[in-house]
């Protein structure tokens, strides 16, 4: 499943630094962090989604404070 | 401006306010017994810091409780920290200040240049005007309509979904979508395009389609994501900063180390140290390679091309060769009968009757215009698809279908030697498509039937020339005498007839093995429709005359809204623009970053010159992005 939400990301190196993080998260098949259009894009399992959604917002947020979605 | 960049305004100019006042005082020595004391210097200092420093100082413990030591906040705490312990009150403050500042500013203009990609692509319909059974019309938002929903188009409305029209007639402005100026007529039973404007007529539809499948919402969500798809340059800076940061602060650490060791004077070395803090962040570099694809997308997007990805941008900035289909996209694809030549024993009208019953299962334009030339011949009308039992198609070469009980086949001179039809006179077409038609083996005589180039074709091939293609060349199925004469036409280099579907990918592939890919491109360009495999294979695929056709959109990188080629060497343009401003905001950054790393080390520099290395380095760079927002409409 790949579901899209709207996100606060600060500034375009914290994107890909968060984009980075995330990506390593075990279950997470795609992920994009879109600085400009402040969008968060996840793709995961169905089954382990909510989990692994969760899990990136956390990594995300270790990495930028500021890192917040709008789910 | 948003309710966090208002506060972060505020945040800016009352610092600033502080700030300035208080370095007034110490220079005109109104009250030397606080400036003259350090301490209580630094006390007054603090105010102004941390009334614009705050969120930053959060962000630095923030990042220290995760273990980011590369964290932009966490370096500017750092550099500034260093610079009180120097001794800079007043220059911790304005590092901290022009910060955030640069940092106000950044998102200022990233926020317009999404603004302005919105309002570029202003297709959004707000509301639909859906019909109850009753026949009262209620306004509801356009995700609320069904398929199968009645809707009012009233004159100048935005059409909410994509439709078919019930009642009415009016002309639509697709304009947004495509481009193209002239208005396009529509009428009862007429497919029309969400996003279009109405003209003036009123007009009732069906909805075909949903609001999230309509093309609005197709075209939206791909220029949105389409900087998701990531260009070379963009994925080679981003690359390139995970190394930058933790070198400078590796030097940095250096600085403050080793040379006072042997030199002394730690005080010098650790404010050079914190300059080099300051100019460690890369993010002017980060964002500005996005934001010129960004801006580069959006300028296609209003000249009617959908760009999928910046790497599809990027692609098209050093095309080689660009290969294309010939029919449905070099000539109209709007076929004609222009000669029937019977064979001894059958007359024109039986060759003709014979021919349209065997295509008559056939949506091919090749049949379609069988059917009309017999519709305009005889006024019989449609042949009686009763009389036919089955059609199998014989690609590339014509079809053959049973026709009461008898095998009648229509197609190329190979067709009917495969039907082992013994005497036929091979026709000298000259730039006509030649059919052939056999009843059992029996010939019965030849079509001729003849496509027309479109107008622009000419013009575009010549643009793409201008934009630094080297080689054109021809795909076509037909033989090799249509080909030749609508290439000698249109200017192309070479040319490919007879070929089958399948042959087309294994000359792109031959062809692109010969380019070698880096530097030296090869764009196909078709009208998305039977060439998917061709459009995949090519470096950029590009699909003609697909507005709301969902297959094109799927198989190709780019989509041409209209079915104009002149917006090939338009995109050309757009792409070589995007790619040169992205390089030139690279070079102008770590240029003028060096330049200030190497004056700081030495000590020919200052904290300011480093806020200005960071800062305003990022600032220009974006501006100079924003510059591809403000190209002109370019076909």
């Amino acid at each position: 499943m790949k579901k899209k939400f709207k996100c606060e990301i600060d500034c375009a190196n914290c994107a890909a630094k968060v984009e980075d993080a995330i990506s390593k998260i075990d279950g997470v098949k795609d992920v994009k962090v879109n600085f400009i259009m402040q969008r968060f894009t996840l793709e995961a399992d169905d089954e382990v989604f909510g989990e692994v959604l969760k899990k990136a917002i956390a990594a995300g947020k270790k990495i930028e404070p500021d890192f917040s979605v709008e789910l | 401006m948003g309710e966090k960049q208002k506060k972060g305004l505020i945040r800016i100019l009352s610092a600033a306010a502080v700030f300035l006042t208080l370095l007034i005082l110490e220079h005109t020595g109104a009250l030397p017994f606080i400036f003259g004391n350090r301490w209580l210097s630094l006390l007054c200092y603090l105010a102004p810091y941390l009334i614009c420093g705050l969120p930053v100082i959060r962000k630095a413990f923030l990042g220290i409780k995760n273990r980011q030591v590369f964290d932009e906040s966490f370096l500017m705490v750092i550099a500034t920290v260093g610079a009180v312990a120097t001794g800079e009150n007043s220059e911790a403050v304005a590092v901290m200040l022009f910060y955030q500042v640069g940092e106000w500013f950044q998102d200022y203009a990233v926020g317009r240049s999404r603004r302005s990609i919105r309002d570029l692509m202003d297709i959004v319909p707000e509301f639909a005007n859906l019909v109850l059974p009753d026949g009262t019309v209620e306004t509801v938002d356009p995700d609320d309509v069904s398929v199968g929903d009645i809707l009012l188009i009233r004159p100048g409305e935005k059409i909410p979904v994509d439709a078919e029209v019930l009642t009415g007639e009016s002309l639509i402005a697709t304009a947004a979508l495509t481009g193209e100026s002239v208005p396009r007529a529509a009428g009862p039973g007429d497919a029309v395009v969400s996003g279009c404007i109405n003209g003036d007529g009123s007009l009732t539809v069906k909805a075909t389609k949903a609001f999230s499948d309509s093309t609005v919402s197709k075209i939206l969500e791909l220029v949105e994501t389409a900087a998701e798809k990531k260009s070379k340059t963009e994925r080679f800076i981003t690359r390139f900063a995970r190394y930058y940061t933790p070198v400078v602060v590796t030097a940095a650490l250096f600085l403050a180390l080793i040379p006072p060791i042997f030199l002394g004077d730690w005080r010098g070395w650790i404010y050079r140290a914190c300059a080099f803090l300051v100019i460690s962040c890369p993010c002017a570099l980060v964002i500005s390679v996005p934001l010129a694809f960004f801006g580069g997308i959006g300028a296609a997007s209003r000249a009617g091309v959908l760009v999928k990805g910046s790497n599809f941008l990027e692609l098209m900035a050093d095309v080689d060769t660009v290969v294309s289909d010939k029919t449905g996209t070099l000539t109209k694809g709007n076929f004609r009968v222009t000669e029937v030549i019977p064979a001894e024993g059958t007359s024109a009208g039986e060759l003709l009757s014979k021919a349209a019953l065997a295509e008559g299962m056939s949506t091919h334009p090749i049949a379609r215009s069988i059917m009309q030339a017999l519709a305009e011949a005889g006024g019989t009308g449609a042949p009686d698809l009763g009389r036919v039992s089955g059609t199998e198609n014989i690609p590339g070469l014509g079809l053959a279908s049973t026709v009461d009980g008898h095998r009648v086949a229509v197609g190329s001179a190979e067709l009917m030697r495969r039907e082992g039809v013994a005497t036929f006179e091979e026709a000298a077409g000259g730039a006509a498509t030649v059919c052939y038609v056999a009843e059992d083996g029996r010939f019965l005589g030849t079509l001729l039937i003849r496509d027309e180039v479109k107008p622009e074709a000419a013009s575009a091939i010549a643009a793409m020339k201008r934009e630094g293609v080297k080689s054109t060349v021809m795909l076509t199925g037909d033989r090799k005498g249509v080909g030749d004469a609508v290439a000698l036409e249109l200017g192309v280099d070479r040319v490919h007839s007879g070929l089958l579907p399948q042959d087309k990918v294994t000359k792109v592939e031959s062809m692109l093995a010969e380019l070698g890919g880096e530097g030296r491109r090869l764009v196909f360009v078709g009208d998305g429709i039977n060439d998917a495999p061709v459009l995949t294979r090519a470096d950029v695929g590009i699909a003609m005359g697909s507005m709301g056709s969902d297959a094109a959109i799927e198989a190709a990188d780019i989509v041409i809204m209209d079915d104009d080629l002149r917006r090939i060497p338009a995109v050309m343009r757009i792409a070589k623009k995007t790619v040169r401003i992205s390089k030139q905001n690279i070079v102008f950054a770590l240029a003028v970053k060096t330049a200030v790393l190497i004056l700081t080390a030495f000590g020919l520099s200052n904290m300011w010159t480093a806020v200005f290395a960071d800062v305003g380095v990022a600032v220009l760079c974006i501006l100079n992005s924003m510059r591809l927002l403000a190209v002109r409409k370019t076909v």
